[in-house]
């Protein structure tokens, strides 16, 4: 018999009976109906499916299912508190870091990670951080950007 | 197949669109206010860029304006946006030839039951083609309205003047009315028919500054949906059944280890074996267990005999350009120099795969797809299904990228025949393995130049044959007087493996690539500084302009290739637009890297509506471009393709962003030109140049990769 399985979910505690699914992007996108996360080539590669799991930027199209038990999940839909953006949110705005908007998702939460763990990067290191988020349009430049900028304006306060 | 092209073309003439609106009935369902119907079609200042009349549906407009009883302003049109920033640079073409805020201003687009029909969204078309009538049926509402404030406010019209949607009496400027009022309780429906008169560039209030685009808020939430997004009660998950490779025919079926895993439907409808499943990992699961054998296919053309094979199965010719002789060119020139370059097969790679969510409604089908051409998909699945075509709605939804890749409607149909045939919502989302392996892919193709000049450098014969690549960019600019240009098989499909297609900029790319590579080879036999030997043989002033402005934002001082620093000059013309680009790179002489550096470029697009939006696209062609430059190649063994995810499959990243500065000349009083492909054509031709001045070593083939820069250092 299959266990519910329980964890937080922006900042929820929400739990679920598994039926067949097999990871946390899947899980995500049609128990919880949170498409923001979006997928690209689902073995991990791309950064398209990125969400916070206990403060690091994982893969969710390869995080199994089982994983997620007792874990704090982040997603895209999570970063906006009380309809207020977030610093990375409105930086990417006012960078115009995005074209086709489909890597976005991805994007902001993988610098999300990368500012929790380290607020004030280096250009260097934020290249180095990104390296696994594609972006086809070709906003990479206005990323680092956007990511200097909001480290800037958070001040070394990640929340 | 040779013919396959002009065979689908005859087809698509004999075909009677099976569409018969009404114009009552499309026009019903909209409010009161001002309607101004327009059509590319009648335009003669839009000459070779309107729809055909034998593929133009009933009726003969194809876009529409509405100034609404609340004094909004909406456009209706077929185009899509995709990232590209229409919906905003449209948006801003209206709001200044109307005199309303931006914000007042709203777009509905490639919804087919609400937009009239489009031919689609590519060739660098929207703003060229379709903004300077957008702009007009503006004017055209504008006008009206003065009409109607005139008799409203009991003045002449040259009394008026209007400031965000309210029309005022200059000499007493409380004295006024708005468009919500004035267009309350009318139905006024007017077809625009002549040209009215539009604003001057100095009349501007909106057009020409830079304004961020509009959908950027929903997609920093993941409010933005895309059609993968869209889930329905009961929704099917749908897996299809690939062949190993193109051509593959199936020898045998069995299907029954998925047919018994629950909740699994299974369609197996003549080519559709598919698997269905509420939950799309169960879907994954069931596809695996489907047993399935195909017949092998030809191992041939492969990656290193294609170009061979497509030299030799070129057929058709035509001239593109000639003038002279090219004999007496080879017998006054005092060098001759005669290469051949080649380009492999790239991937449009958007990062949102190929996606249909279709739905029956009663006995219309109801579909959210990932699409350059809503209704060339509205089209191929009626004639699939065998319904009427206004039984089929395509509405209007944001897309993960296109580029070129996103006209055919292979998942569309695939989803729509499959939601006929289980009578539930289904998604068809394809894997990467399935996007790779059925992208119409930018085609293979060799150029091969000779060339003459005289001892001092000025180039006296120019013989250009392109194969496979297409007419696009072929067509040099250099002031010489015996010259051929041919282009072979241009657009033909049967010598490829696989299906080929546009990609953005199609052709250009590859011709640039070939062209500007040549001219530096010229240049560096006749031991003159690329730029200064460009500028004594072209004599187009737009070039001349663009290659100035280049260097000067640049920084170039003359230096005979190869200098070691690494800088490369490269320009073309795509779209009616002119760039010219420099690129310094760094080369690992032991490992063959290459690191962009910096890329400057200078464009001469006319008009720029958006100025913020045409930057964009800008650095967005130049970091695309770095990938078919440097890596992109698509691996295969006649129909199998052997790329199929990222892995193997290299597009630019982080790590690779150059420097990006760019510079959009002003050319204002000039119609609009392209904007969302020219910048790209250059990529290959700047880096191969950057290459060769840093460690001398010349390429012939894309993309550049270490092994081929290794190999061409050692001569």
């Amino acid at each position: 018999m299959n266990e519910p399985i329980k964890f937080e979910l922006n900042d929820n505690p929400v739990e679920f009976l598994p039926d067949g699914e097999k990871t946390l992007l899947t899980v995500l996108r049609t128990r919880f109906g949170l498409t923001g996360t979006k997928w690209g080539c689902r073995i991990g590669f791309c950064g398209a499916c990125t969400v916070i799991i206990d403060g690091e930027p994982v893969r969710s199209c390869i995080t199994p299912v089982e994983d997620i038990s007792g874990k704090k999940v982040i997603t895209i839909e999570g970063l906006t508190k009380d309809g207020v953006l977030h610093p990375l949110q409105n930086a990417f705005i006012r960078h115009e870091a995005l074209q086709c908007g489909y890597c976005t998702s991805g994007m902001i939460l993988n610098a999300y990670g990368l500012l929790l763990k380290n607020p004030e990067p280096t250009r260097q290191e934020i290249i180095e951080f990104m390296e696994g988020n594609l972006c086809r349009c070709g906003s990479y430049g206005r990323i680092i950007k956007a990511i200097q900028t909001a480290a800037i304006e958070m001040k070394g306060g990640v929340r | 197949m040779k013919k396959e092209n002009k065979t689908v073309q005859k087809n698509a003439d004999e075909v009677k669109s099976t569409i018969q609106f009404d114009r009552r009935d499309f026009l019903k369902h909209l409010g009161g206010g001002i309607i101004i119907l327009f059509s590319a079609a009648e335009f003669p200042f839009l000459h070779g860029m309107a729809i055909p009349s034998e593929q133009r549906p009933q009726p003969d407009w194809n876009a529409y304006l509405l100034v609404g009883e609340d004094g909004r302003v909406s456009c209706f049109t077929g185009k899509i946006e995709m990232g590209q920033g229409v919906i905003t640079s449209l948006a801003m073409e209206l709001a200044d030839e109307l005199d309303v805020s931006l914000n007042n201003v709203d777009m509905v687009m490639g919804d087919t039951d609400l937009c009239p029909w489009d031919a689609g969204t590519w060739g660098s078309l929207t703003t060229r083609a379709f903004g300077p009538l957008l702009r007009a049926a503006g004017a055209e509402a504008r006008a009206i309205l003065l009409e109607m404030a005139s008799i409203s406010l009991k003045l002449p019209v040259d009394r008026l003047a209007v400031k965000d949607g309210v029309v005022y009496d200059m000499k007493k400027p409380s004295k006024k009315v708005t468009y919500a009022e004035l267009t309350r309780g009318e139905k006024i429906v007017k077809t625009l028919s002549e040209k009215p008169p539009v604003k001057k560039p100095s009349e501007f209030n909106v057009m020409g500054k830079p304004v961020y685009k509009h959908d950027s808020l929903e997609k920093v939430t993941g409010k933005a949906k895309y059609s993968g997004d869209i889930q329905l009660p009961g929704m099917l998950y749908a897996k299809v059944l690939r062949p190993p490779a193109h051509g593959a025919k199936m020898k045998s079926l069995d299907t029954s280890r998925a047919e018994r895993i629950e909740g699994v439907v299974m369609i197996k409808e003549d080519d559709l074996i598919a698997v269905l499943h509420e939950n799309p990992d169960i879907a994954d699961d069931a596809l695996s267990q489907i047993r399935a054998e195909f017949e092998s296919v030809p191992a041939e053309p492969n990656n290193e005999t294609i170009f061979e094979h497509l030299v030799n199965s070129a057929t058709d010719s035509d001239i593109v350009s000639q003038g002279g002789d090219v004999e007496e060119g080879r017998k006054i020139s005092d060098l001759i120099v005669e290469k051949e370059y080649l380009d492999g097969y790239v991937a449009h790679a958007p990062i949102e795969t190929h996606t249909a969510t279709a739905t029956m409604e009663g006995e219309r089908i109801v579909i959210w797809a990932s699409t350059q051409s809503p209704f060339g998909i509205r089209r191929e699945v009626a004639e699939t299904l065998n319904v009427p075509e206004q039984n089929v709605q395509v509405k209007q939804i944001f897309i993960g990228g296109g580029f070129g890749g996103k006209s055919p409607g292979r998942q569309v149909v695939e989803a729509a025949r499959l939601t006929k045939l289980t009578g539930k919502p289904v998604q068809v989302a394809w894997t990467r393995r399935e996007e790779f392996f059925y992208d119409t892919y930018r085609p293979a193709a060799v150029v091969k130049i000779t060339s003459g000049m005289t001892n001092s450098g000025k180039v006296t014969l120019w013989d250009y044959k392109v194969y496979f690549a297409g007419a696009r960019g072929s067509q040099h600019f250099f002031d010489v007087a015996n010259h051929k240009t041919e282009s072979l098989d241009s657009g033909s499909v049967e010598a490829h493996p696989f299906a080929t297609g546009p990609w953005r900029a199609p052709g250009n790319n590859t011709n640039t690539f070939a062209r500007e590579s040549h001219i530096d080879i010229m240049a560096f036999k006749a031991g003159i500084d690329p730029l200064e030997f460009r500028l004594s043989n072209i004599k187009d002033e737009r070039m001349v302009r663009v290659l100035k402005t280049v260097a000067d934002k640049f920084g170039w001082t003359p230096s005979k290739a190869q200098s070691g620093r690494g800088y490369g000059l490269a320009c073309g013309s795509d779209a009616d637009t002119y760039v010219a680009h420099m690129a310094e790179v760094k080369v690992d002489k032991n490992t063959g890297h290459v690191q962009v550096i910096r890329v400057v470029c200078a464009q001469e697009m006319g008009l720029v509506v958006n100025p913020q939006g045409a930057t964009l696209q800008v650095e967005g062609c130049i970091t695309m471009g770095l990938g078919y430059a440097l890596a992109e190649d698509i691996s295969f063994e006649g129909g199998r393709i052997m790329t199929r995810n990222f892995d193997t499959y290299e597009i630019p990243k982080f790590s690779w962003t150059p420097e990006i500065e760019v510079v959009l000349v002003d050319a204002h009083d000039s119609p609009p030109h392209g904007g969302g492909e020219p910048p790209i054509i250059c990529m290959g031709g700047v880096i191969a140049n950057a290459i060769f001045d840093a460690v001398g070593a010349r390429l012939y083939q894309l993309p550049m990769t270490p092994e081929r820069i290794l190999q061409a250092m050692k001569g």
